[in-house]
């Protein structure tokens, strides 16, 4: 905790960091450019999707979360990076109130999903869910044919006739990449698919009920790197529809397939800014040790 | 590092031989053990048909679909004990598996932390209570409670009901079909509960979110994602229970009314296989002994059947699962 303050509030000039990373335009960019470039980048997000002001966390008493602001662009990928146990998994799942099914889990603050605050207690979580839709570390898919996995959702909330399910079941399939290798086997079990094909069989589900915003946990963490790769082409494609935030350990991923990324750090968001410059041009010392692997 | 290299697989396979004959001798006896299992079961089954073998040979199919039960005449009919065995068995399921099944949710999914270990706990107390302790509570309490209150109000609304109506009959003396139904429900309730929130409770949590972040509502996430994940479990757990309530003995005398008489209503007296069989056996001899053990034959294919079907049921699910599109 102290020395994450102390890293915070530290404002070392990082000239010393670009010399040593940067190429390019960049390299000769100081530290007050490097800042002024930053809060640009910022304000870019001019179409936010999600604006989380002043967000806390609570286990219990225990703050796990430290007064987050941020704005998360529309049809963006955004990025959440940071060590084990910095809170990235736990902001995300604020973001579709997965902590209510947990006593003693609290926040305080507000996330406003275009106009509401899904904070609020008056916020029907499940009409919540169907719009922030969730994948997360390890495949889940539920114990029933490959069709009736994608059409879940669907029919929790829209009754449509047998031709329209079909279709979405085939848009959903199509959109997730898994069509052409389940077409002929969508009445098999979506447990006897492989690893990557079930969390793409994941995703089609999250993705049939056309939310708006899909958070990724760790999508990939426990898939081959053949599947990883597939699943990062997946959401490189899928955000012309969704806003994704995904939360990764892979440094290396949240480079490839992001707009933008957060630092996090001990509970609090460190960093946030074009991945570009995170990765190329971090504003602060604690993000590029941990970009460079020099912690973490 | 040469030296090294040559000595010590040396070591390994030493160990590794005298590993083998361990191997062998624990096997052999493993297998001693689990052939005994077969052996003890045909030899039970032997055994049953050999002394069943007069009443068979004297009654013929008959003794199976016959309802006289007369030890005067020494005639002997297994209807009524049939009947009375499988719709105390059917009432028992009828009410407890709901019961349990929602007791195991609530403990897996609602209740509080704190409440979780004590209830659980309990079921499991409650299971070990011995049933004859259930059959004295149900004959001195319930039975009287329920031929005073209870039956009056059902005789009167379901009982008047067209088709099912003939089934809520009978004198208000308390010890019939239904109580020593409404007893045996109590007392397996604790076997499928525990079992059922065994289950549930190995769901991996994953799973629940999983289900619970496509927007589910509790009772769909328990209905259409961890009811389909447990199911073979929860269906072993519904066997267990039905397995205790037909071969229960001590319960059923004590409330059943141990009358040999065919009625339809279900408030009448009855009696059961394994009732039945505890109260004759004492002074049965000759055809009276042989019809008995005949009984206990029977309850024996009965709950060989009913095994059979869940296993088979069980099965049919699988194939369902993997080979329909909705």
């Amino acid at each position: 905790m102290t020395t994450a303050s102390t890293m915070t509030e530290e404002t070392q000039p990082n000239s010393r960091v670009i010399g040593l990373k940067m190429s390019g335009a960049l390299k000769e960019s100081g530290e007050r450019e490097a800042l002024l470039e930053k809060i640009d980048s910022v304000r870019q997000i001019d179409k936010a999707k999600l604006k989380i002001n002043d967000l806390s966390f609570y286990y219990g008493k225990f703050k796990a979360l430290h007064n987050v602001t941020m704005q998360i662009p529309d049809k963006q990928v955004t990025a959440f990076i940071g060590p084990s146990g910095c809170g990235k998994s736990t902001l995300l799942r604020i973001f579709n109130r997965m902590y209510d099914l947990y006593p003693g889990q609290t926040t305080s603050g507000e996330i406003m999903l275009d106009d509401q605050n899904i904070l609020s207690p008056s916020v029907d979580v499940n009409m919540l869910r169907a719009k922030v839709g969730m994948v997360f570390q390890k495949p889940t898919p539920f114990p029933m044919s490959i069709y009736d996995n994608v059409a879940f959702g669907v029919r929790l909330y829209e009754s449509l006739s047998k031709a329209d399910l079909d279709e979405r079941v085939e848009w959903a399939l199509q959109r997730a990449a898994l069509w052409t290798e389940v077409k002929d086997k969508l009445n098999q079990s979506g447990a006897a698919l492989s690893g990557g094909q079930q969390q793409r069989l994941c995703i089609a589900r999250g993705i049939a009920v056309k939310p708006e915003v899909l958070l990724l946990d760790e999508p990939t963490s426990a898939l081959d790197p053949i599947s990883t790769t597939k699943i990062e082409e997946l959401v490189h494609e899928l955000k012309s529809d969704f806003t994704i935030a995904i939360v990764t350990h892979n440094m290396q991923q949240a480079a490839r397939v992001s707009d933008f990324t957060a630092f996090m750090y001990l509970g609090k968001l460190v960093e946030y800014d074009q991945t570009d410059v995170i990765f190329t041009n971090p504003g602060r010392k604690e993000t590029e040790d941990y970009i460079t692997g020099r912690f973490g | 590092m040469t030296t090294l290299d040559t000595t010590a697989p040396k070591v390994v396979k030493k160990t590794n031989n005298s590993g083998v004959l361990g191997d062998r001798i624990f096997k052999g006896t493993a297998f001693f053990f689990a052939a005994m299992v077969l052996v003890v079961l045909f030899g039970i089954m032997l055994l049953l048909l050999k002394e069943a073998w007069p009443t068979f040979a004297h009654f013929g199919f008959g003794f199976f679909y016959h309802s006289e039960w007369d030890v005067v005449n020494n005639q002997y009919g297994a209807l009524v004990p049939i009947v009375g065995t499988l719709v105390t068995s059917l009432i028992a399921i009828v009410i407890g598996v709901p019961v349990s099944f929602g007791i195991a949710i609530f403990i897996t999914l609602m209740a509080p932390n704190w409440m979780k270990r004590p209830v659980g706990i309990a079921i499991e107390l409650l299971a070990a209570v011995p049933s004859i302790i259930y059959g004295m509570w149900g004959l001195f309490y319930f039975a009287p409670w329920f031929a005073n209150s209870m039956q009056p109000i059902m005789t009167s609304t379901l009982g008047n009901v067209p088709l099912i109506g003939q089934f809520f009959q009978g004198p208000p003396i308390g010890v019939s079909i239904f109580t020593a139904g409404v007893v045996l429900a109590i007392m397996i309730i604790p076997f499928i509960a525990s079992v059922m929130r065994d289950m549930f409770e190995v769901v991996p949590t994953a799973l629940k979110e999983s289900a619970y972040a496509m927007g589910s509502t509790t009772w769909e996430v328990v209905w259409k994602v961890i009811l389909p994940y447990t199911k073979a479990g929860v269906i072993g757990g519904i066997m267990l229970g039905l397995g205790r309530a037909l071969g229960e003995t001590m319960a059923v005398a004590f409330v059943v009314g141990n009358s040999l008489e065919l009625n339809t209503g279900l408030f009448y007296p009855g009696a059961t296989i394994a009732s039945t069989m505890a109260n004759e056996f004492n002074e049965a001899s000759g055809l009276h002994m042989s019809s008995l053990i005949a009984l206990a034959l029977i309850l024996f294919i009965i709950t060989f059947v009913v095994l059979s079907i869940a296993k088979w049921f069980l099965l049919r699910l699988e194939k369902v699962q993997e080979g329909s599109k909705t």
